[in-house]
C-alpha cells in the first residue's frame, strides 16, 4: 500500500468554488412545496385552542397539519418513541413544533406559521437542574450509580479531601448548514428522502414508520453536510418525517429546512452539566478515591441522554488510575429543548470533571498541576483497569505528555508566567497542559458495524460507496484512499457517491469518531473481496500462481507480464467475474454491561494532550489565547492533511464551549441566544496567535485500518486546557480556589478573579 | 422598481422588483446560483458573502441583508464568477485548496469572496477580512494559512477587480433618490416612508421578524451623503458614510476611535452600515454614539428645507424614542476638530467575543488633564441605559480633582449614581456596572503607561 498521503479533501475544489451541492442546492421539481413549524409559545403545558385560521389563510399556503390531523402517530425518537412530530394535548418544551404549515415558498411557510395562535393552560415548567431534582423528575427512575472499591474508605484515609463543583454550560452545535430535508413521492407508495443528516437508516426507519410502510419503500440519500458535529444523529427526524408525510398528502415533492433561529429553538444541544466532587489525595497529591456525582440536564424527552451520560461516567477517569470511584448519575427530565449528541458525546463533560478535581488537589496543595497529572497518570508499563474494569492498553500519555512539555517549553514558560503576574497588577497570565484518553467504539455493542458497497468497472473506474457520512471530516477521502490502497491506484480512479440506503443498508450513524475504523475497513472488505476474484482469475487464465500476482502503481503484474489496472478489469470483466462486491465490518473484542457499568466497551483509546497560554485582564474579565501547542495521537494517520484539520478544528470548538458560547434561558424557558447575533462561536480572531500541531504517529497497537486512530471527537477535549489556563491566571498561590465555572466568560471569569481575591 | 448592474460581468436589468427582495434569495432562488449559502440570514455568519464593486470600492457584503435596490449601478460578483473565464482558480481558491482551508465546505465560498475582496482592495489583514465570517470546522488555522500564502504573490491580471458597473441610471426611480434634495422633497411628501441605507439593521426586520415595511426609500445612490469632510474646526460626517469610512476617516485624529470600531460588528457590516443608521435606529448598544457624544458631536437634522443641529445626546431621549419628527432625517454628523490637539479619547468596547459581537457595555472615554487637574471630562457609555448615555455623576467627580488613583475611584463610585443597568443576555446589571467603574481605572492606568490590554500581550 502506498504511504499516506496528506491530500486534500475529496470535495474541496466544490468547496472553493461553490459547486459542492448540499441539500438546499439541488434542484427542486416544479411545484415543490415548503414546510414551516409553528411553534409552543410555553414550555410546559395543555393545548387547549388551536386557531389556525389566519395560517390557512395567508398567502401561499396549501395545508396546515395538527397532531390530529395525521393518519397515525408520527414519531421522532431515535431511542423511546417520545418525541411526536407535533405536540399532542401537551407542550413540554418552548419551541416545540405544534403545528405543520405547507406552502408554496419557505418564507410564505414561515409568514403564515407566526400567525398561528396557540392557547395554553401553562403548568409549573421544570427548567433547571435544581428544578428538576426538587420535583423529583428523572429519567431512568433514578441515578445510575457505578462503583469501584470502597470510596468512602479512601476518602477517610486521605490526607487530604478536596470538595467542589462545577456548573458546565451546554453548547449549540452551530453547523453552518441548517436541518434541512427534501420529499419526493415515488411510485408504489414509495418515498425518496434527501436529508441533511449523520444517520440515513434512521431516517429511513422513522419516515417508513411515520408513511406505514416497510423500509423498503423509503430511499435516503446524503451526499455531504454542511457540518453535523452530533447535531444532525437525530435532530433531522422531524424535518424528514414532515416533509415525507406532506408529500404524501398532497402528491407533491415537500422541503423543509429551519430558518436559523428555529433551528437553535427547536432543536436539541450538549447537555449542560452540574458536577459535584469529593476527592481524597495523600500529600502528594496522589488520588486515592474520587466520589463523583453528575447532573445532566436532559431536556423534555430521552433521545440520546441515556447514552451521553454513561459516556460521561465512562470518561470521568480520563487518563487518570483512580483506585476507589463512585459516580452518581443523574439524567434530568426538563422543559427545555432536548439535549442530544455533540462531538464528545458526554465524554467531555466526564474529562472536565476530573481535570477540574486534579486542577483543584494542585492549587489546595499548591503543587503544579502538571505535576499532579503526572503523579496520576495510568501507569505506562503495567496494564492498570479503569473504573468499569477495561484494561488500559498501548497508554503513550506518558511519553506524550513528556514531549510536549519540552517541545512546548512548558517549564520555562511556566517560570515566566509567574514573573510576569509578579509584575503586572492588571493583566495576567496563565498556562495549562491538559490530556484526553478516549475510548473508541459506541457503548451500544451491536452498533459497531458497518458495510460498503464497490463496483469496478471494465474501464477500471471504481465506485464507492459505503455507509458513512461526509460532514466535512474528509472521511469519504480517506476510505477512497484505502480503496486505492487495496488496488494501488491512484486515488482519483475511486469515485466518491452519495451514501444512499439503498446501496448499503442498516447503517449505524456517522458518530462516535468510528466512521473511517469502520466503514474504512467495510470498504476495504468490499475491495479485498474483488481483488482476491480478479487474482484467481487471472491466476487462471495466465497460468500463474496467485502469490505472483502483484497490483502496483496502477498497474497488474502477473508473472512477468504487466498490464494497466483497466485492461486487468476489462480481461476479468470479459472473463464474466463478477467485479461489484459488497464488504462488511465489525468491531471485535468488544463487550459491556451498561447496568453493572462494567466490561470492555472500547475497542481501544485515542490520546492526545495540549498546552495553552492565555492572558487575562483582571478589570473585565477579558482574556486571549496566546498560544497552544498540541500532540496528538492519531496512529498511523491515514491523511495527516486532514487529521491534523479535525484537531486545530476539535481543539478551537473546545475552547469556544468553555468559554464564550454561552446559551441563556429565561426564566420562562425561552432560549434567548437563539442566532448567532447573540450566541458566539469562535471567530476567527479568537484562534491563538501560535498554534503548533504536531501527530503522534506510532501505529496503533489493534489492528484498525492501516493502525490509525479515531480523530473525529478526541481533540475537542484539548479545549480544556484554555479553560484551566483561565484558572490558573486567575489563582492566587494560598487564596481561595476561583472554582471557574463554564462557560467562562468575561462576566464569570470576573466573578472568579474577585473569589480568588477574598 | 427597475434596477440594473452586473452580475458576475454580465448586464443585468431587472424589472418591477419588490424592492424588498434580498441578494440572497435572488441568486439562490431566481437565478439558481447556489454558491452563495444562506447561513443565518441576518449577517452573522458570512456564509453568504458576495463582493461588490463601484466607484468607490470593492468590498464584501452579506448578500442576505442586502436589497436589490441596492446593487443598482454596481458590479455584484459571486463565488461562481470568481475564477478566471479560462476557468483558472483565483489565487484564494487555489491556497484553499492547498492547505486544506475547508473542511464541511459551507462557509467557504463566503470565506473566499472575504479574502478575494480583500486582495482585491489590498486588504490583507486576515482578523479583519474575516471577522464575519464564522467556520464551525476548522479553527481557521488553515483558513489564514491559506491566506497568506494567497497574498504572499501579487494578484494576476485576470482576477483584477470587476469593472465599476454600468453607473448612474437612465431611468430614474422615486425609492432610489440620487440627492439629498431628493430625499428630502421624497420624504416630506411621504413621511411614513423608511430609509435603509445599509440595511444591516432593518434588514432584520425583513428576513427575521417577517414584517411588511411598507414604503421604503434607498440612500445608496446619494453620494453627497455618504462624504466625510474636514475643515479646520470639525469634521462632517454623512449619515449615508458607512461605518468603514468612519473607522478610516478616524484613524488619524482619533486612533483609539478606530480601532473601536475595528470592532464594531464584522467587515462586511462595517462596509454596509452607516454612521446614520447607528444613529437614528436609537439603540442603547449602537457602537458609534458613545464616542461621538465623548467628543461633543452634534447632529444635522433635516426636514424639507429646513434643518437644525443638536447635541448628538439630546437625540436620544428614552428607550425606542428619538428627537426626530415624521418626515425628517439625519443629514449629518458633526464633530468638533482641533488641528494639533492632543487626542484624548480612548474607547473600551466589552463584548463576550472580541469580533462581530454587540456591546454588553462601551465606554468612551476624553478627559482633558492640565497641570495635574483635570481640566474636562466627557465620559459616553453604551449598554448601561436605555439610551447612549453620559456619566454626569462621574465627570462632575473628576473634573477640578488632581488626576490621581483616588479621584479616579470617586469617579468609579459615582457612576452608580449615573446608571442603573438591566441584566440581558449579554451581562448582568453587576457586571456591566462593576466593568463599567472599572474601565475609567483602566483609562487611568492606561494613562500611567501600564500594560491594560489583553490584545496587546505577546505570547
Amino acid at each position: 500500500m502506498s504511504p499516506p498521503a496528506a491530500l486534500p479533501h475529496d470535495s474541496a475544489l466544490g468547496h472553493v468554488t461553490g459547486a459542492a451541492r448540499y441539500l438546499d442546492d439541488i434542484p427542486t421539481p416544479a411545484g415543490t412545496l415548503h414546510l414551516a413549524f409553528g411553534l409552543s409559545p410555553e414550555a410546559r403545558g395543555v393545548i387547549t385552542g388551536l386557531d389556525l385560521s389566519a395560517v390557512r389563510a395567508a398567502p401561499g399556503v396549501v395545508a396546515v397539519l395538527t397532531a390530529d390531523d395525521l393518519e397515525r402517530p408520527a414519531d421522532c425518537s431515535p431511542s423511546a418513541h417520545d418525541e411526536p412530530l407535533l405536540a399532542e394535548g401537551e407542550v413540554h418544551y418552548h419551541g416545540q413544533p405544534v403545528f405543520l404549515v405547507i406552502a408554496t415558498s419557505h418564507r410564505a411557510a414561515r409568514v403564515a406559521a407566526r400567525r398561528g395562535r396557540v392557547e395554553i393552560d401553562p403548568r409549573p415548567a421544570i427548567l433547571t437542574i435544581d428544578d428538576a431534582l426538587a420535583a423529583g423528575s428523572h429519567f431512568e427512575g433514578g441515578p445510575l450509580v457505578w462503583t469501584r472499591g470502597d470510596v468512602e474508605a479512601a476518602l477517610g484515609q486521605a490526607a487530604h479531601v478536596i470538595e467542589g463543583e462545577i456548573e458546565i454550560g451546554g453548547q449549540e452545535h452551530f453547523y453552518l448548514e441548517g436541518q434541512a430535508a427534501l420529499a419526493l413521492p415515488a411510485e408504489a407508495g414509495g418515498m425518496v428522502v434527501h436529508s441533511s443528516t449523520q444517520h440515513p437508516t434512521e431516517i429511513q426507519h422513522k419516515v417508513a414508520e411515520a408513511l406505514g410502510v416497510p423500509m423498503h419503500a423509503v430511499r435516503v440519500e446524503a451526499r455531504r453536510l454542511g457540518g453535523g458535529f452530533g447535531g444532525k444523529e437525530s435532530q433531522g427526524n422531524a424535518l424528514a418525517v414532515a416533509c415525507a408525510i406532506a408529500a404524501r398528502r398532497t402528491g407533491r415533492p415537500c422541503k423543509m429546512r429551519y430558518d436559523r433561529d428555529d433551528d437553535m429553538v427547536i432543536t436539541g444541544k450538549r447537555h449542560d452539566f452540574r458536577i459535584r466532587y469529593r476527592a481524597g489525595v495523600n500529600s502528594g497529591g496522589r488520588l486515592l478515591g474520587v466520589d463523583f456525582t453528575h447532573y445532566v440536564r436532559a431536556g423534555w424527552s430521552a433521545d440520546l441522554t441515556a447514552p451521553v451520560a454513561d459516556r460521561a461516567m465512562l470518561h470521568a477517569d480520563n487518563a487518570y488510575f483512580i483506585p476507589a470511584m463512585r459516580i452518581e448519575s443523574h439524567r434530568l427530565r426538563t422543559n427545555t429543548a432536548s439535549a442530544t449528541a455533540f462531538r464528545g458525546f458526554g465524554g467531555p463533560q466526564g474529562v472536565l470533571g476530573i481535570e477540574r478535581v486534579l486542577d483543584h488537589v494542585a492549587h489546595a496543595l499548591g503543587l503544579d498541576p502538571l505535576t499532579v497529572r503526572r503523579k496520576n497518570l495510568y501507569a505506562k508499563t503495567k496494564v492498570q483497569k479503569t473504573h468499569y474494569g477495561q484494561p488500559v492498553q498501548g497508554f503513550v500519555l506518558p511519553d506524550i505528555m513528556r514531549l510536549l512539555a519540552e517541545s512546548a517549553d512548558y517549564e520555562a514558560r511556566r517560570a515566566r508566567v509567574r514573573d510576569w503576574n509578579d509584575r503586572n497588577p492588571v493583566i495576567r497570565r496563565g498556562i495549562a497542559l491538559t490530556p484526553v484518553k478516549f475510548g473508541i467504539s459506541f457503548t451500544l455493542t451491536h452498533l459497531n458495524q458497518a458495510g460498503a458497497l464497490v463496483h469496478v468497472y471494465q474501464d477500471g473506474s471504481i465506485h464507492l460507496n459505503h455507509g458513512g457520512i461526509e460532514m466535512g471530516q474528509g472521511l469519504h477521502q480517506k476510505v477512497a484512499q484505502v480503496l486505492a490502497g487495496v488496488f494501488d491506484v491512484a486515488p482519483e480512479a475511486v469515485r466518491i457517491t452519495a451514501t444512499d440506503t439503498d446501496k448499503v443498508p442498516n447503517t449505524s450513524a456517522t458518530a462516535a469518531s468510528s466512521g473511517s475504523d469502520l466503514n474504512g475497513m467495510a470498504a476495504r472488505a468490499a475491495g479485498e473481496e474483488i481483488r482476491a476474484r480478479m487474482v484467481r482469475f487471472l491466476s487462471e487464465s495466465h497460468g500463474v500462481k496467485p502469490r505472483d500476482i502483484r497490483f502496483e502503481a496502477g498497474n497488474v503484474k502477473v508473472g512477468g507480464l504487466s498490464m494497466s489496472f483497466a485492461d486487468a478489469a476489462r480481461a476479468c470483466y470479459e472473463g464474466r467475474v463478477s467485479l461489484s462486491a459488497t464488504g462488511f465490518y465489525k468491531t471485535p473484542d468488544i463487550s459491556w454491561d451498561r447496568q453493572a457499568g462494567q466490561g470492555h466497551p472500547f475497542y481501544y483509546f485515542a490520546h492526545g494532550a495540549a498546552v495553552t497560554e492565555v492572558a487575562v485582564d483582571t478589570l473585565t474579565g477579558e482574556y486571549r489565547l496566546l498560544r497552544t501547542d498540541i500532540l496528538h495521537d492519531v496512529g498511523e494517520s491515514l491523511n495527516p492533511a486532514l487529521d491534523r484539520g479535525q484537531i486545530e478544528g476539535g481543539y478551537i470548538q473546545g475552547v469556544g464551549w468553555l468559554t464564550t458560547e454561552e446559551l441563556v434561558w429565561d426564566g420562562k424557558g425561552r432560549l434567548l441566544t437563539h442566532a448567532p447575533s447573540t450566541y458566539k462561536i469562535p471567530a476567527v480572531s479568537d484562534r491563538p496567535d501560535v498554534f503548533n500541531v504536531a501527530l503522534w504517529g506510532q501505529p496503533n497497537t489493534v489492528p484498525t485500518v492501516g493502525r490509525s486512530k479515531a480523530v473525529g471527537e478526541p481533540p475537542l477535549m484539548l479545549g480544556i486546557s484554555a479553560f484551566l489556563a483561565i484558572s490558573d491566571a486567575i489563582a492566587r498561590p494560598g487564596g481561595p480556589y476561583p472554582a471557574l465555572d463554564a462557560p467562562a466568560t468575561a462576566e464569570r471569569v470576573l466573578l472568579a478573579i474577585r473569589r480568588a481575591r477574598t | 422598481m427597475d434596477i440594473a448592474f452586473l452580475l458576475n460581468g454580465e448586464p443585468v436589468r431587472l424589472r418591477g422588483v419588490d424592492p424588498l427582495t434580498t441578494t440572497l434569495d435572488w441568486l439562490r432562488e431566481a437565478r439558481g446560483l447556489t454558491g452563495t449559502k444562506e447561513g443565518c440570514n441576518e449577517g452573522d455568519c458570512g456564509a453568504c458573502t458576495v463582493m461588490l464593486t463601484d466607484g468607490a470600492s470593492t468590498r464584501a457584503l452579506n448578500a442576505c441583508l442586502l436589497f436589490l435596490p441596492q446593487l443598482d449601478g454596481k458590479a455584484l460578483t459571486t463565488i461562481e464568477g470568481l475564477a478566471a473565464p479560462d476557468g483558472t482558480l483565483h489565487p484564494v481558491q487555489q491556497a484553499m485548496i492547498e492547505h486544506h482551508g475547508a473542511q464541511c465546505g459551507f462557509c467557504t465560498p463566503g470565506i473566499v469572496m472575504s479574502l478575494a475582496a480583500g486582495q482585491a482592495s489590498g486588504e490583507h489583514d486576515v482578523n479583519r477580512l474575516l471577522s464575519g465570517n464564522l467556520c464551525r470546522c476548522t479553527g481557521y488555522a488553515p483558513i489564514a494559512r491559506a491566506a497568506e500564502a494567497a497574498f504572499a504573490r501579487p494578484l494576476p491580471e485576470a482576477f483584477s477587480p470587476p469593472p465599476a458597473g454600468p453607473g448612474p441610471r437612465a431611468f430614474v426611480e422615486p425609492e432610489l433618490p440620487d440627492s439629498i434634495d431628493a430625499l428630502a422633497a421624497r420624504l416630506v411628501e411621504r413621511p411614513e416612508t423608511r430609509i435603509v441605507a445599509g440595511a444591516t439593521d432593518l434588514g432584520l426586520r425583513h428576513t427575521k421578524a417577517l414584517e411588511d415595511l411598507g414604503p421604503v426609500v434607498f440612500v445608496s445612490q446619494i453620494e453627497e451623503m455618504a462624504r466625510i469632510e474636514t475643515s479646520p474646526y470639525m469634521i462632517r460626517i454623512g449619515a449615508a458614510a458607512s461605518i468603514e469610512a468612519l473607522r478610516k476617516a478616524m484613524r488619524q485624529p482619533h486612533p483609539h476611535f478606530a480601532a473601536m470600531l475595528d470592532r464594531f460588528a464584522s467587515a462586511q457590516v462595517r462596509a454596509a452600515a452607516t454612521v446614520g443608521g447607528n444613529i437614528a435606529n436609537g439603540s442603547p448598544i449602537g457602537d458609534t454614539p458613545p464616542p461621538l457624544i465623548a467628543l461633543g458631536a452634534s447632529l444635522l437634522l433635516r426636514r424639507g428645507e429646513v434643518s437644525r443641529e443638536i447635541p448628538l445626546e439630546d437625540f436620544f431621549i428614552e428607550y425606542g424614542r428619538q428627537d426626530r419628527a415624521p418626515g425628517e432625517f439625519i443629514e449629518a454628523i458633526v464633530l468638533p476638530h482641533e488641528a494639533g490637539a492632543e487626542d484624548r479619547l480612548r474607547v473600551y468596547k466589552i463584548s463576550k467575543r472580541f469580533d462581530q459581537d454587540i456591546s454588553s457595555v462601551l465606554g468612551a472615554f476624553n478627559i482633558v488633564v492640565n497641570e495635574g487637574k483635570v481640566q474636562s471630562a466627557r465620559i459616553a457609555f453604551g449598554g448601561m441605559a436605555g439610551v447612549p448615555k453620559r456619566a454626569l455623576a462621574a465627570e462632575r467627580a473628576l473634573v477640578g480633582a488632581p488626576w490621581s488613583r483616588e479621584t479616579v475611584e470617586a469617579g468609579m463610585a459615582a457612576m452608580a449614581e449615573d446608571f442603573t443597568p438591566l441584566s440581558d443576555h449579554r451581562a448582568s446589571a453587576a457586571y456591566r456596572l462593576l466593568t463599567a467603574a472599572n474601565l475609567l481605572l483602566r483609562y487611568w492606568l492606561e494613562d500611567q503607561g501600564e500594560p491594560v490590554s489583553v490584545r496587546e500581550v505577546q505570547p
